[in-house]
């Protein structure tokens, strides 16, 4: 089936310096493998063609249930560099979460 | 030993909601408030205006903030920890001074902590051969040479430690960590010896819970922000301390906002790296031991938090000037909105091509369309107006001011429905280029003072 990473996902994003961070965080623990399972570096790499320019980096903390991702080179050069109006990253979240992903898995959506 | 200590986020930066310490200290008991100021490039602020007037170079807001929460304070028996001193702790703690001397309040004691601004020191650390070499890129220092506009050291607990246990009332400090403001009330009230590892690992976590103000307890809440009761009256965190590291994260009753496993987990995912090595001046703690659990509303337990010992260096953070940015917005109707805005922008490219000037950068967003997302953007149907935002950047400040002078014309000699041009045209501002580094923490010692009136 087709979800919405949305609909299974929460998340929070920020800066530090030209690299932004998403943590994204499994709405219930059930969904956490999900996550692990579909939620690849590479698959986020491709979502973020044309924003993060550098390599992407990931890191599983099972214990919140959540992923964090290092989109390198994403934010203009970051700072006061930046021409960005997202300049910090803030809706690197928001973005990541627009993603669809295809799932084997049949779940029921909260 | 006191059983537990509770201590509240009275600032998440420089900006913050004004009547946020009021709230904490009046709204319901604190032993403790923490107030972080200072973000990346707040230090390089605070230099310039230190430059102009020596007796500046700290958040002002922190004074009128100090002035409004003092009395109660004192009488509640509640002290305050802040980095709010910037690059001039002392002149900030002078200036506090010189208003409860007018208010006839006595025995204040005020701690400050410096050290922290090693810009003077520049040369003197290069004889010794120590190398501030960028730790991200390994750029050489040299490549800078003195162009430098601040450059500070990361400190940690330690140094508040010990003005709390001088007895000061209020502690400003400089460049110190924001972790650092919350943990050192635990290692003092609660006797932690400096290599108890999952201890300061856990007040570090609560630093970094409680460093963000209203971020943590309900702002800024992606999983289900309308679910957030009462923003408009949003209670700051609160951690709930116990001397064997478990934390409480709370709030005081009868305030707005929401303290869920889920708003305290998005906070502890903001602006982390790798998440097993969340290294400070005091440890370097494991985000992925953090265990947390819903145990009433608006309270939620914090244990299991494993730490590791410090390592033996300092993180600098340096600026320097790179050059300048100028970046203005014209908003385009109905109809055709952005196609409008889109042809505009190209008329603008062209002009400024045909006067020669050249920049680093130029680049143009459509808000409203894809200012946010980028490419992920989705194309609706009709768009009811477009916001173009055009931004150069350049070393050479006349080009990026000439680019300034180029926005407004196409308001009559551009495309038709265009407004929004009343902040007149966009000013040159300077580039702040942010140079961390690491520096032995022998090289450096954080000084305490805590003087009183």
């Amino acid at each position: 089936m087709k979800i919405k990473l949305l609909d299974i996902a929460h998340a929070r994003s920020g800066d530090k310096g030209d690299t932004g961070n998403v943590g994204v965080i499994a709405r219930k623990q059930e969904y956490y493998p999900l996550l692990v399972k579909y939620l690849t570096a590479e698959r986020v790499q491709k979502h973020f063609e044309g924003i993060t320019l550098g390599k992407v980096e990931r890191y599983e903390i099972p214990n919140l249930w959540a992923i964090n991702f290092l989109l390198h080179e994403s934010l203009g050069g970051g700072g006061t560099k930046s021409l960005k109006n997202d300049a910090q990253g803030k809706t690197l979240s928001s973005a990541m979460l627009r993603m669809e992903l295809e799932i084997d898995e049949s779940i029921t959506l909260p | 030993m006191k059983e537990k200590i509770r201590i509240a986020s009275g600032q998440g930066f420089w900006g913050d909601l004004q009547t946020a310490p009021y709230d904490q200290v009046t709204k319901g008991p604190i032993d403790y408030i923490m107030m972080d100021f200072l973000a990346e490039v707040t230090m390089s602020i605070m230099q310039k205006q230190k430059k102009r007037n020596p007796e500046l170079g700290y958040a002002k807001d922190l004074v009128h903030i100090i002035e409004h929460i003092l009395p109660i304070c004192l009488q509640k028996n509640i002290r305050i920890i802040t980095n709010g001193g910037g690059v001039n702790p002392k002149g900030c703690r002078d200036v506090i001074f010189a208003w409860a001397r007018r208010r006839g309040i006595k025995n204040l004691k005020i701690g400050t902590v410096f050290g922290d601004d090693i810009l003077d020191r520049m040369d003197e650390l290069k004889r010794r051969s120590i190398r501030l070499d960028n730790m991200e890129t390994k750029q050489p220092v040299e490549s800078i040479g003195h162009k430098f506009l601040s450059a500070n050291v990361y400190f940690g607990a330690t140094p508040i430690v010990d003005a709390l246990r001088q007895g000061a009332h209020i502690i400003i400090t400089g460049r110190t960590t924001d972790t650092g403001l919350t943990l050192a009330p635990m290692i003092y009230e609660f006797g932690w010896r400096d290599d108890e590892w999952d201890r300061i690992a856990a007040g570090t976590v609560a630093g970094h819970i409680l460093e963000c103000g209203g971020q943590a307890s309900g702002g800024n809440f992606s999983a289900d922000w309308r679910s957030v009761p009462d923003l408009a009256h949003i209670g700051f965190p609160i951690a709930e301390a116990y001397p064997n590291g478990d934390v409480i994260i709370t709030k005081h009753e009868g305030t707005g906002g929401l303290v869920s496993r889920q708003t305290v987990t998005e906070q502890l995912m903001y602006e982390i790296g790798n998440p097993a090595n969340y290294i400070t001046p005091d440890c370097v703690a494991d985000f992925t031991s953090i265990q947390l659990e819903d145990i009433a509303p608006n309270r939620v337990r914090m244990f299991g938090v494993k730490g590791k010992p410090a390592t033996d260096s300092y993180k600098v953070s340096m600026s320097y000037l790179d050059g300048y940015t100028a970046i203005g917005t014209l908003t385009y109707a109905w109809p055709d909105a952005l196609e409008k805005a889109k042809a505009a922008d190209q008329i603008l490219r062209t002009r400024l091509a045909d006067l020669g000037l050249t920049f680093d950068e130029i680049r143009s967003e459509f808000m409203g369309y894809n200012s946010c997302h980028g490419p992920l953007s989705v194309m609706p149907d009709e768009i009811n107006e477009v916001v173009l935002r055009i931004g150069v950047r350049g070393h050479d400040q006349k080009s990026v001011e000439r680019f300034g002078m180029e926005l407004a014309p196409l308001i009559l000699t551009g495309p038709p429905a265009v407004t929004g041009f009343a902040g007149g045209r966009p000013k040159p501002s300077e580039v702040i280029a942010y140079w961390p580094a690491l520096i032995p923490k022998t090289a450096v010692q954080p000084i305490v003072e805590v003087a009183e009136v």
